[in-house]
């Protein structure tokens, strides 16, 4: 049924465009370009493109992951934008006071950062589970702490001026040659590695564990929960937090991996907020997540293509709203349909449609 | 002192979109639907305003502002028909579907700034809305003649008192013959054409121009003066006045010698921290209205 709402998105994504004079063609071989590498106009191959698709998708599908995570616990993580600042500024501050030793400095950045990221968001299932504080209103204001603390806390950073802090030591960078090379020197970095763990950790988690049973069993009917010995309090906290750290990752594997310098950050970089949409379209699973990330990854790293080719490049954000929209029209209508067959059901007289 | 004085017109100047915002958003709420999509609409808004007011300028000085403010408020209303279609008659979950006119709300207004001005903006403006004597804005009159008249909607009115009960409790007003679904869309109507009007505000007193993130969290901090305000209108205009005022500090800080000492970020923070703090606070105390948030379904027990 996602699939279904996706190509909805595009479809009208093309009209737009049609309908504004351009040619839709060029949007779809800017988006194959992305994917394969191969440039249909000029009939030339590079897998840089490929490389920077997955450099694109890796943010997304970490905060889909936080996004699902909090979701299948029956929580909507509006804050995964605040978590992955938080990730994001605790691993700047490890890259210039942790120390310099190789591999240990970044493992140590991500971990923090992580760790940072879980008690943010943690801090919000506290909230929510003992002061019935709703998190959507919650992790909304916590975003913004997070934007502003960050900004002031980087500024902080020697030699840093009002946008960007000195450049990273190398100890730190999430470069991999390998990965590198195979993608002629495109970003892809060891994040993307960790985001692939994620998935595998997410599934297995959610799956697998007695705790996944818990915070899906919290998801499904807090009370029967309740009755049946599981810790709601605990099961709440414990998925904003990995929620949280989920996000965190995400902040650090931009941070590290694509920048070689700290930023300070003059808005929301968005991926928390496009992370709900992935974990929509994914129907918060992991292997969907994952899909769904990589989806609208490819958009994301389209966008300069598509701006060379004539094409806006918000027509690709104009696709992502659009599948929020009709994914909340959809189960608007799938709701309505349950509540007619209950109704009819409840009547004792069956129809057949 | 004298200089926190000759920043009244500019916290005048930030308080009232937030203002005009938060009783859009209060009013949703009042009737049951959480409207968190108040910050895409201001963007919606702001671009309606700014393009208007750009095309129109020369050949209708003076009243092209009028026009803009109007179209700014049209659109609003026109974009919250969705949240509206998606909530109320299909029961959907609300925060999903304001966050899909969130993120619409960039696109869509930069794919526009594209098309009409072959950039990723409009055109600047030359002359946004002039201010009136002691350098006040007309806009915080708008916002004080919208407070009072929400006001006295909500209080002194039937439908007032229909909307309210519709938000406390549906299946009761629906027994008293109240039409709940068509009250609910009157209301995210209005939140819809408040926060368009908002966002017409802001871009007409703020900037010359409508960009990308020009809205920059002023939607939701006018969501967080709803819940600060504790969803009556004497609380949100307090909230609106105090978050509008740390919002004029946070970038005037500066010229303030008292308070220099203090990093502009502390009072850009200070909203949303007050905001979550009061929510601790206040939690157990019915302040919120009891069904927001609900979907109500005609005939559900």
């Amino acid at each position: 049924m996602s699939v279904l709402v996706v190509i909805l998105g595009f479809l009208v994504g093309t009209a737009l465009v049609a309908a504004v004079g351009r040619d839709p063609a060029n949007m779809y071989r800017a988006i194959i370009q992305v994917v394969s590498g191969f440039d249909l106009t000029r009939g030339t191959w590079n897998a840089r493109y490929i490389g920077e698709w997955l450099v694109a998708s890796t943010p997304l599908v970490l905060c889909g992951l936080s996004m699902a995570f909090a979701a299948r616990a029956g929580l909507f993580n509006i804050g995964a934008e605040g978590q992955y600042i938080v990730g994001l500024t605790v691993a700047q501050f490890v890259a210039f006071y942790g120390p310099p030793v190789p591999i240990l400095h970044w493992v140590l950045a991500v971990l923090l950062g992580m760790l940072a990221a879980a008690a943010w968001g943690g801090l919000v299932g506290f909230l929510k589970a003992r002061y019935a504080v709703s998190e959507v209103v919650a992790t909304i204001m916590m975003n913004y702490i997070a934007l502003y603390l960050s900004r002031y806390l980087t500024m902080l950073i020697p030699g840093t001026n009002t946008y960007k802090t000195p450049s990273f030591p190398a100890t730190v960078r999430l470069g991999n040659a390998w990965l590198e090379g195979l993608t002629n020197r495109s970003r892809l970095n060891t994040g993307f590695y960790l985001m692939l763990a994620s998935v595998l950790f997410f599934w297995f988690l959610m799956e697998k564990t007695r705790t996944g049973f818990a915070l899906r069993a919290t998801g499904f009917n807090k009370d029967a929960a309740r009755c049946s010995g599981i810790d709601v309090t605990r099961s709440t906290v414990l998925s904003m937090a990995i929620s949280g750290a989920f996000a965190g990752l995400a902040g650090c594997a931009v941070c590290l991996g694509s920048f070689g310098y700290g930023r300070v950050l003059a808005g929301l970089d968005n991926y928390g907020f496009n992370g709900i949409a992935v974990a929509l379209v994914g129907n918060s699973s992991a292997p969907g997540t994952f899909l769904a990330g990589l989806l609208f990854g490819m958009l994301q790293s389209a966008q300069p293509l598509m701006q060379s080719r004539q094409i806006p490049k918000e027509v690709t954000y104009i696709i992502s709203g659009l599948v929020v929209v009709f994914i909340s029209l959809r189960s608007g209508f799938g709701l309505i349909l349950e509540a007619r067959a209950k109704q009819l059901a409840r009547k004792g007289k069956p129809r057949d449609e | 002192m004298s200089s926190a004085l000759n920043l009244l017109p500019s916290i005048l100047m930030m308080v009232s979109p937030i203002l005009i915002a938060a009783l859009g958003g209060m009013i949703s709420e009042r009737s049951g639907v959480v409207n968190i999509a108040l910050e895409g609409l201001m963007g919606f808004g702001a671009f309606a305003a700014a393009a208007a007011n750009v095309l129109l300028e020369e050949r209708l000085p003076g009243a092209s502002i009028w026009i803009a403010l109007a179209l700014a408020t049209a659109l609003g209303a026109l974009v919250s028909l969705i949240h509206a279609f998606a909530s109320i008659s299909l029961s959907a979950d609300q925060v999903v579907s304001g966050t899909g006119i969130n993120l619409l709300a960039n696109g869509v207004t930069i794919f526009l700034c594209q098309v009409i001005f072959k950039q990723e903006r409009t055109r600047s403006f030359r002359q946004g809305m002039r201010a009136g004597p002691g350098g006040i804005y007309p806009t915080a009159w708008i916002a004080l003649a919208l407070l009072v008249a929400v006001w006295y909607l909500l209080y002194k009115r039937p439908a007032g008192l229909r909307l309210r009960a519709c938000g406390e409790n549906p299946q009761a007003a629906a027994s008293a013959g109240i039409d709940v679904r068509r009250m609910r869309y009157w209301a995210v109507l209005a939140s819809g054409a408040f926060a368009g009007l908002a966002g017409g505000c802001l871009v007409l007193t703020q900037t010359i121009e409508y960009k990308e993130n020009m809205i920059n969290g002023a939607g939701f901090i006018a969501l967080a003066a709803v819940a600060f305000g504790r969803w009556i209108p004497k609380g949100v205009a307090g909230a609106s006045c105090l978050f509008g005022a740390a919002v004029a500090f946070a970038i005037y800080v500066v010229n303030i010698e008292a308070l220099r000492a203090l990093p502009p970020e502390f009072f850009s923070i200070l909203p949303y921290a007050i905001t979550l703090v009061t929510l601790v606070a206040f939690s157990g105390k019915d302040y919120a209205p009891r069904a927001a948030g609900q979907s109500y379904e005609k005939g559900a027990s």
